[in-house]
């Protein structure tokens, strides 16, 4: 943990009656939870610590700041009960400022009502929840990466334009599966496409020969993937054995991350198309970055959840620093005003319901011919412009937005 | 209560009156949450000599109702949760029918059966919105005047219920009705002999077992805010048997000392991942070679009196 | 084309082939574990992490020492069986005289350590391992498209299935085991070495869950929770066949894939809970199982 010196000059000279504008104890601290041992520990895990330093370390390089930052890291085991404990803990005893990452809704979406209680920043960008900026929305959230409207849209209508527009589901049977069929197949229609049918499986379902049996059968030109982590992977993988892709239809993974690809392998993986918002080939500074990422990462090459916590970091600490105050709400507040600038995700903006803004890119996954060596496995298909990745802001049911 | 047992209560009731002016009330409730869970497990283990592999059903359950009853129905605190015990008994009511004839190990299959049923009801049930859970549960006010967003009123809430479900798991262990289910661990055959109805015994052990399972996962709803599928998953019927086998089965104190140290374990160890995991293996596997007394056990066996 | 309640009658035979499959890896993986109850009264809940390690081996086998698909299917098994013996040496001897319970509780126990060590080194996403050459493609059966490696899972399975069966109920060896398990001094008076025996006969539970772990290798994800869940479905299948019949534990895998399939056409958020429902019913009504006797 880099702790660097602050000089107390800025909290003293504003005396006892500014005394909220400044940083609590004197150190702003941020804590990274996630899921380190189960589904999600590859997405983000240890590496999200990783790219959390970073942050602070760039950000603190790049301005000569004299903020005194401190990064905590736990794991939640994605229970919201053990998330919303540990986020309690941070807040009232640790006097943790910030929370970062929080992949899984039910946990993200407890964290996001802690926060708020307590007027602490909730900075999530691991979930996929898009409840987190409409009914669930908060002043004290921001939520950076990705949602399940912006993935149905991004590779929904994505699809539809380049001519997949007959559909048949393969849905995890809970409320983030239907979800995203849900939003998928109304991108579908709204474009001119079909459903074809849907089948639902339990989560956690090992075999899937029967129900991609039943997509096949449908004779649909997409099989919509709207499933996560192991179900999404054995889903493609048992595709691969069943000769859905080479026997002409396509598969479209509604959530996948590099972690997902690189498990598969390109053999299995191939032809795969989704949406995602990073990918570490996509220009100089992504490239720049990435390389920097893995050699602290033990090789591992950045997901698109690694960067969201780099980017949300720096924005923060700009926040931050602008107001000199760390407390929660202010923060958030600040960081919507200020526009984002990072070399990851560009130029953006947080919006009132405190959604960030960014263009969406389609990829498919490269032929193992195609690919030159580790982690080379996408090619960008398409990109969504940021003004139409994300749902309108009058659309999400946020009160917070008139 | 012997004289030992008398300190033995006096040290943990100091104990919980004390520890939350100096470690996180929330954790301590959190223990007390698992510590009546598992008092209500050892009822029928300790004492009953049934091994539930199941009892995920009836703390999650509870809680569910609870939280539902709360959110959504704006019952007061005291409502949510009696409501949520009393749907933990009937579910105790259902599945012991069900499962109260067999023996041993098909026992223990019967319960992990049904409750896996419960597990993938609740996954699919609306109200529970599955992986979600049920989020911000108010608090509410108890009876009327108390507060319990106050840390304080809802941990002195959280201790009344502990305690009185504790005393009430004593008396019945210390009653007519304990003795009888005593003699049905030691010999059932020899229960049978002597003209007793050892079904409805055990029948009405498993029952008040659900029932005080449910209290403790109903009150763990309104403290935490939140029920989710974790309570009622199989790996959570599992941490009870780790806690109770660790604590000392068949002991009154034990569950607690158990819940004691599982829930520090899994708090102040979260930070190292999925060595939790390891960490509960290794103690499931070396009380069971060498420490089958559990905890409070050993001290019972040392001072020669039971605890 | 005909319907039957609204599915194509070819489209159904088709599931019910894979259901057939399906239940042909359900017996495979219940074997080993009615062998260890059916014989040794001990319920071993290390069954699914014997199955991850079998899986395991054969992924480490193929990327650290390059030995491919056809050589872990005998190595893995012999790796894991060895492994049982030693688990059952070491811990489970000493757990003979109590409550059957116990033993329960410490393979649980064992199988945390076991997953928890290998979830730590590998995460969670899984490793990837490649169809072996030889059995991938498959062929067009004109209601479905079949892969190979499909045909040959039913085929080893209905195999080891019937070896076995056959080993257990039929021949010398198993009579001793049989035997030994019901009178185990008396065995022992005539000459048998009855210890040795209960070890090899984990040691053979265990490389049953090995073996099934490397045909499951290349078409589910290699990961190190993937016996965990598949464990709790494996003990229903035993429970409902009967816990000490082999041959219950065989027709009840093939029934429950074939009628798990049929639920996944017509129901198929069900699927997972449809056999612990069978499970609850039998319980209820044949607490012994279908085929079991009532020890």
């Amino acid at each position: 943990m880099s702790v660097l010196k602050m000089a107390a000059a800025v909290a003293l000279a504003l005396g006892a009656v500014s005394a909220q504008a400044q940083v609590s104890d004197g150190v702003v601290k941020i804590g990274v939870l996630n899921d380190m041992s189960s589904l999600y520990a590859d997405v983000g895990g240890p590496g999200s610590v990783v790219a959390a330093k970073m942050a602070v370390e760039d950000y603190i390089k790049a301005t000569k700041s004299k903020l005194k930052v401190e990064i905590l890291s736990a794991d939640h085991q994605n229970k919201p009960d053990v998330g919303s404990q540990i986020a309690r803990q941070w807040f009232d005893v640790d006097h943790v400022d910030a929370i970062v990452d929080i992949p899984n809704s039910g946990v993200a979406l407890a964290v996001s009502a802690v926060a708020r209680e307590k007027g602490k920043a909730n900075l999530n960008t691991g979930a996929a929840s898009s409840d987190l900026t409409g009914k669930a929305c908060s002043p004290n959230t921001v939520h950076w990466l990705y949602d399940t409207w912006m993935l149905a849209h991004g590779t929904g209508s994505a699809i539809v334009k380049t001519g997949g527009d007959t559909w048949f589901f393969l849905t995890s049977d809970y409320a983030f599966g239907h979800a995203l069929e849900r939003d998928t197949s109304e991108v579908v229609k709204a474009n001119g496409g079909k459903v074809l049918g849907a089948v639902r499986h339990p989560i956690n379902t090992q075999d899937f020969s029967s129900f991609l049996l039943q997509a096949q059968a449908s004779k649909a030109k997409v099989i919509g993937l709207a499933n996560a982590g192991a179900d999404t992977t054995n889903s493609i993988k048992q595709a691969a054995e069943f000769g859905i892709v080479k026997g002409g239809q396509s598969l479209a993974g509604l959530l996948v991350f590099l972690s997902d690809v690189h498990a598969l392998g390109l053999q299995t993986a191939q032809g795969l198309i989704f949406t995602e918002t990073f990918y570490w080939d996509l220009n100089d500074q992504t490239r720049a970055w990435s390389k920097r990422f893995a050699a602290a990462n033990g090789g591992k090459y950045p997901t698109m959840d690694h960067a969201g916590v780099y980017a949300v970091i720096l924005h923060y600490l700009k926040a931050v620093e602008a107001i000199k105050s760390d407390d929660g709400t202010k923060a958030v507040a600040e960081m919507k005003k200020l526009p984002t600038d990072d070399p990851l995700f560009g130029k953006g903006t947080i919006r009132a319901d405190g959604r960030k803004i960014h263009p969406a890119y389609l990829f498919e996954v490269k032929k193992p011919s195609e690919s030159k060596g580790a982690y080379d496995y996408y090619k960008l298909r398409a990109t969504i412009p940021a003004d139409q990745a994300f749902r309108p802001l009058k659309d999400g049911g946020c009160e917070l937005v008139k | 209560m012997s004289r030992a047992q008398r300190i033995a209560f006096g040290v943990m009731l100091a104990f919980f009156l004390l520890a939350p002016l100096v470690l996180y009330p929330v954790f301590l409730m959190k223990v007390m949450c698992f510590a009546l869970f598992a008092c209500a497990f050892n009822l029928l283990i300790g004492f009953g000599g049934l091994l539930s592999f199941g009892h995920a059903m009836f703390l999650g359950t509870a809680g569910y109702v609870s939280a539902h009853a709360a959110k959504v129905w704006g019952c007061p605190p005291e409502l949510a949760i009696l409501l949520g015990t009393l749907s933990a008994a009937a579910l105790g009511l259902v599945t012991g029918l069900l499962a109260i004839r067999r023996q041993g190990i098909y026992f223990a299959m019967i319960t992990l059966a049904l409750s896996q049923m419960i597990y993938f009801y609740c996954l699919q049930a609306p109200f529970t919105h599955g992986e979600d859970g049920i989020q911000s549960v108010p608090r509410g006010t108890l009876f009327g005047f108390i507060d319990l967003s106050n840390i304080w009123a809802m941990y002195a809430t959280v201790l009344v219920v502990f305690v009185a479900g504790f005393l009430l798991i004593y008396r019945a262990i210390h009653s007519p009705f304990g003795q009888v289910l005593k003699s049905i661990r030691e010999n059932e055959a020899r229960a049978i002999s002597l003209g007793y109805d050892t079904t409805r015994y055990k029948f009405l052990a498993f029952v008040l077992s659900a029932a005080l399972a449910g209290l403790a996962g109903a009150t763990k709803a309104i403290v935490f805010q939140l029920a989710s599928l974790t309570d009622v998953h199989w790996t959570m019927s599992g941490e009870v048997v780790l806690i109770t086998l660790l604590g000392g089965m068949g002991t009154i104190f034990g569950p607690v000392a158990g819940a004691l140290v599982i829930i520090t374990m899994e708090n102040y160890l979260a930070q190292l991942g999925a060595w939790v995991t390891v960490a509960q293996g290794v103690i499931f596997v070396i009380c069971v070679l060498a420490f089958r007394r559990g905890i409070v056990g050993e001290i019972a066996h040392f001072l020669k009196k039971p605890l | 084309m005909t319907e039957i309640f609204g599915i194509p009658t070819q489209a159904l035979f088709g599931q019910l082939l894979i259901g057939l499959i399906n239940g042909s890896f359900y017996a495979l993986l219940s074997l080993g574990l009615a062998v260890i109850f059916g014989l040794l009264n001990i319920i071993n809940f290390t069954h699914g992490a014997q199955y991850m390690l079998g899986a395991f081996c054969a992924y480490l086998l193929l990327n650290k020492t390059g030995v491919g698909y056809w050589w872990s299917l005998l190595l893995a098994p012999l790796i894991v069986g060895a492994l049982g013996m030693l688990i059952e040496r070491l811990m489970l001897k000493r757990l003979y005289k109590l409550d059957h319970l116990y033993g329960l509780l410490l393979t649980f126990g064992l199988a945390l350590v076991i997953q928890g060590v290998f979830r730590n080194e590998y995460g969670t996403s899984g490793q990837p391992y490649a169809m072996p050459a030889e059995l991938a493609g498959g062929r067009n059966l004109g209601f479905m498209f079949l892969p190979n490696y499909r045909a040959w899972v039913i085929a080893t399975s209905v195999a080891v299935c019937l070896g076995t069966w056959f080993v257990i109920e039929k021949t010398k060896l198993g009579s001793y085991l049989r035997a030994a398990t019901e009178n185990p001094a008396l065995v022992q008076a005539f000459g048998i070495n009855v210890p040795r025996m209960i070890t090899l006969t984990y040691g053979f539970g265990a490389a049953l869950a090995a073996f099934a772990g490397v045909m499951a290798a290349p078409i589910y994800q290699v990961n190190p929770q993937m016996g965990a869940d598949l464990i709790i479905v494996v003990f229903a299948v035993v429970v409902i066949g009967g816990m000490g019949s082999i041959m219950g534990s065989i027709v009840t895998g093939f029934s429950l894939g074939i009628i798990e399939g049929l639920t996944k056409v017509f129901y198929p958020e069900a699927s997972n809970t449809v056999i612990f429902v069978i499970m609850a019913i039998v319980l209820a009504v044949r607490p012994a199982g279908l085929f079991g006797a009532q020890k």
